[in-house]
Parts: structure tokens; sequence; C-alpha cells
């Protein structure tokens, strides 16, 4: 019952027609970024670059930036949302009503797994004409869309509560959020890496993610798709309780 | 009956910073009860302890008898409140922020009580305005439509006239004292002690997170021995030292001169009139909600 009040639903609903109402910057700008993307680098490498037989550069470039532009969307929704409310104040709106920490977990990671996926099929869709994609699993690439866009959700959670002012925020994305996602495999394969940032590739959650979800299109990936289902999943269960836990002692919050 | 609003022993530490300390308080169903401090009593913890946007460090603390902790949901159902800050959602119109508001606490198909509210507030016409391009005293009329959308039973307003013009004050006032009438409990904190003192029929003064007075608002009055005698003189004048010690203020020919009991006062005009002064205007005040509070503010 909890899960489903109306409290939730209208939090849910309202956070969707946040970013829904200035579609234009939150949908539209990123789908044109991706869409930059891929003309330089397909232009630029579709030549000298080839990682799986019979998969152009091209083809493979999209479903990695397809699940970039989702994972980046997904995060920016929530830290947006609660950096903005909270240094607005507000905030208090969604913390006066009687909604549990959970429906305000879930409510504001749906909003921003929905946003993420919006964003995704908009790269998809435009990147269509480019490129004569594959669809190997499809159960993969949604699993993986799904689970990366519940991820960086729920970290956005946590850095939209955590910072106190935008450009804290702003740190956090670009030390954290844009590393991880660039040194993901969406450009390469990390086997063209050298060992050392091979290494440093395989700690990346990222990685992952992105190796999962382009093995449902081309059934080929650097690593077996169950050990990026095990590692992607068990980030998920970690960040989603972080994130429960401190929704639940109102940290940063509820003073 | 069940009090509207209780509180046991509540107390707020943020650090080395005591904002509450032990703080007991019952306001009845249907009471229009002033809190009162100055700046840092513990006004606005206290509120936000009620509505759950802070947790108390100990203590107890009910809304219409649900603890707001461990029934949290029934508790913050059972309390509006308008905050202090200017806040608003840039978002959404007046008419979305107020539906979104009804579907946090669970209230579907409100378009009508929405409707009588904008009316009372004579926000009708902003209806399906942006929140962006509101003025800030309509702004302030959302707050207060926000805390009323889901019809609560006790309504806490803090500081709502501030910045607010006097057309606007009195017509939310007359508002609220309607609600009062119609059975809602209002607790209300405010720095223009005349409106507490007219509004409300008991009062708690907070000083440093404690309660320093706490009764009904004609009791607190009566505590008051001290009265004014507001004198406007035809010209400057030096006066003797034995009247200076009773000036409370002075500006130009302006002086207020207290004093206990009514037999004083012609020794006062005696003096002032052996001093050469010559009086052109005379009105003695009785004592108000402020000479209360500075007294009891000082005595705490």
């Amino acid at each position: 019952m909890t899960m489903f009040s109306s409290a939730f639903k209208t939090l849910l609903y309202k956070e969707t027609l946040r970013f829904w109402k200035v579609s234009f910057q939150t949908v539209a700008a990123p789908v044109l970024t991706s869409l930059l993307y891929l003309l330089i680098f397909s232009h630029a490498l579709e030549a000298h670059v080839r990682v799986y037989e019979s998969v152009s550069y091209t083809a493979f470039l999209v479903p990695g930036l397809v699940m970039m532009s989702l994972l980046q969307n997904a995060f920016a929704n929530t830290s947006s949302s609660l950096i903005q409310s909270k240094v607005t104040g507000n905030i208090i709106f969604v913390l006066l009503p009687p909604l549990s920490y959970r429906e305000f977990f879930a409510a504001y990671v749906l909003a921003a797994m929905l946003r993420g996926l919006v964003v995704g099929l908009g790269v998809w869709l435009v990147t269509l004409w480019m490129v004569d994609l594959q669809y190997a699993h499809p159960l993969w690439i949604v699993a993986f869309a799904l689970l990366g866009g519940a991820i960086l959700a729920a970290l956005g959670v946590i850095a939209g509560i955590w910072a106190d002012k935008f450009d804290q925020l702003a740190a956090f994305q670009n030390f954290i959020i844009m590393p991880l996602t660039f040194l993901s495999g969406v450009f390469y394969s990390i086997h063209t890496l050298p060992p050392f940032w091979q290494a440093v590739s395989h700690v990346n959650p990222v990685f992952y993610m992105i190796d999962g979800f382009r093995y449902g299109f081309f059934g080929q990936s650097d690593v077996s798709p169950w050990v990026s289902l095990a590692i992607v999943g068990f980030c998920f269960i970690l960040l989603s309780s972080l994130t429960l836990a401190l929704l639940a002692r109102g940290y940063k919050l509820r003073g | 009956m069940i009090p509207a609003i209780r509180v046991e022993q509540a107390t707020k530490c943020y650090g080395s910073v005591q904002a509450l300390a032990g703080v007991d308080l019952e306001v009845d169903q249907g009471e229009f009860f002033g809190l009162l401090g100055p700046n840092g009593a513990g006004k606005t913890t206290l509120i936000s302890a009620l509505a759950g946007l802070v947790r108390a460090s100990s203590g107890r603390l009910a809304v219409m008898g649900h603890d707001v902790v461990a029934d949290y949901r029934a508790a913050r159902r059972s309390l509006g409140v308008v905050p202090q800050e200017l806040v608003f959602d840039p978002f959404f119109s007046v008419r979305e922020t107020l539906e979104l508001q009804s579907g946090y606490f669970g209230i579907r198909n409100n378009g009508a009580w929405i409707d009588e509210i904008l009316a009372e507030l004579d926000l009708a016409a902003k209806a399906n305005a942006n929140m962006r391009a509101l003025s800030g005293g309509m702004k302030r009329r959302v707050l207060v439509a926000q805390a009323l959308v889901h019809r609560p039973p006790v309504i806490v307003l803090d500081e709502p006239t501030a910045g607010v013009d006097v057309e606007l004050r009195q017509g939310l006032w007359q508002f609220i004292r309607r609600l009062n009438r119609d059975g809602h409990t209002i607790v209300l904190t405010t720095h223009y002690l005349e409106e507490a003192e007219s509004l409300c029929g008991r009062i708690a003064m907070l000083k440093a997170g404690r309660i320093v007075a706490l009764d009904t608002t004609a009791n607190l009055l009566s505590r008051a021995t001290t009265h004014a005698l507001r004198i406007r003189l035809e010209a400057p004048a030096t006066l003797p030292a034995e009247l200076e010690a009773s000036v409370v203020s002075r500006e130009g020919v302006k002086l207020t001169l207290k004093f206990d009991r009514f037999d004083e006062v012609g020794v006062l005009l005696d003096r002032l009139r052996s001093a050469g002064a010559r009086i052109e205007d005379m009105e003695v005040g009785k004592p108000d909600l402020e000479d209360v509070f500075v007294d009891v503010m000082r005595a705490a």
C-alpha cells in the first residue's frame, strides 16, 4: 500500500513533469550532444578502428552513447532536482506531507530512470539512420538500461542531498560521474587499452553497465554479461541501501 | 479532549547550541495560540519539530494525539504549516502547486476546495500564472493556500505577515479568524505583537529554547503595571533630575514618562510645570503586549 500511495504517485508525477516542462534542455540537448559525438567520432575513427568482427565502429559506438546519455541524465535528474529544491527551500513541500523515505526514494529514482530512458531512446532514434544495429539479446538491453538508470539515479539522490551548493554538485558531476562514464568503454573496447588502464576499467562499475548493455545488441562483450549483471546488481543493492539509510536518518534533509 | 498539540520535554541541540531546552506545551483544539520570542528563541525549531522538518533530540511531540515520529503520517495530515521563508517551486503554476500539494496528502479531485481557497485569498485571477510571475505578497498567499489544501485541523503560521501589505494582512487575518471559528486550531508566531494581542487567546513566550511565560493574553496583559504618559511640550525644556528617572523616551518635544499608579500622574505634571515646561498635548497609554514582552524577556 505504502509503495503506491497517492503521495508517492504525486511525487513521481511532479518529478516527471518537472523535467518534461523543460524537455528542450533535459531531453533534446543531451540527444543533440550524443549525435555530435557520434558524427565526430564515427567520421574520425570509422576507417581506423574495428572493435568486434562484423560490427562497424559507428554501430559499436551507438549503444555506448545511448547508455552514457541514459546514465548521465538519470544522475542529473535526481541531483539537480534535489539541490534546486534545497537551495530554494521548496524541499519542504515534499518533507511536510505524509511521505515515507522509501516512497521519497522510489519516486525520485523512477522519475530519473524515466528521463534517462527517454534520452536514451532519443539518442537511439536519431542514430538509427546512421547505422544498422543488431539486437541479439533485447532482454539484456532492457535489464542493463533499467539497472544502470536506477544506480545513477540513486547516486544522484546521494549527491543532491549531500551537496549544499551548486558548485559542490558540479564537482561531484565533473570529478566522479564524468570520468566514470567517459572511462567506461563508451568509445572503445578496454582490450585496446594498456594492462594498467584495463585493470582500472575493471573497477569502474559503469564499464560493466555499458559492456552488458552492448552485449544485448551485438552478442559480444569484453566480459561475460552474467559477470556484468552480478556486479551491476550488487552496485544497485549497495547504492540503494546507502541512499535509503541516508533518507531514513534524514541526512541533511530533516535537521 | 485530545490536545491539538502536545509537547513534552522537547529538546533540540545543534552541536553545542541548544535550540530547545526542555519545552512543555499543550494547545487545546480550537485555540488561537501565539508563540512569541526574539530571534533565535526556538519558535521555528519547535514548529519544525512538530512538522517533522527537524528531529527533536529528546522528548515527545504530538499533533492531534499522533506522535510526530511513530505516527508521522497521521500527525502530518493533521498539520498545515505556513513557512517563514518565501519559498516556491518555479516549475509550476499556482493551481498546479495546489493540486500537487493535495496529491501529497492523498486528496484527488480537490478542485472545489482549491477554487474556494484561491477566491478567499484573492488569488483566483492568478490561478494559472507561474509562481515566478507572482509578487512577494501573492507568493505568501500561495504558501497559506498550500498549508490549507488538505484541510488540516491544526494550522501553524510562522510569521505569515512578514513583508505583507496592510490590505492583505487584514484579509488574511479575516480568513484565518474564520478558519478558527470553524474549529481549526491556529498557532501563530509573529514579531507584530499587536497582531498577537488582538488575535491570540493564549500566548507562550520563548527565550533561549525555554518557555518563559505561558498564559491567556488577558492575564499576561494584567501582569504589566507600568503605564505610559505621553506628552507633547510647546517647546523643548530642561527637566529636573527627579523627573528624568521617569522618562522612557524623549524625541524633541515628545516625552514618554512611565508610572505605576494613576495618583502619580499629578506629581509628574507638577514637576513638569515647576520646570517651566508647557504641555501642548497629553495622553495616558495602557500597557500593551509589547510592554509585557519586554518585561518578561528582561526578567528571564
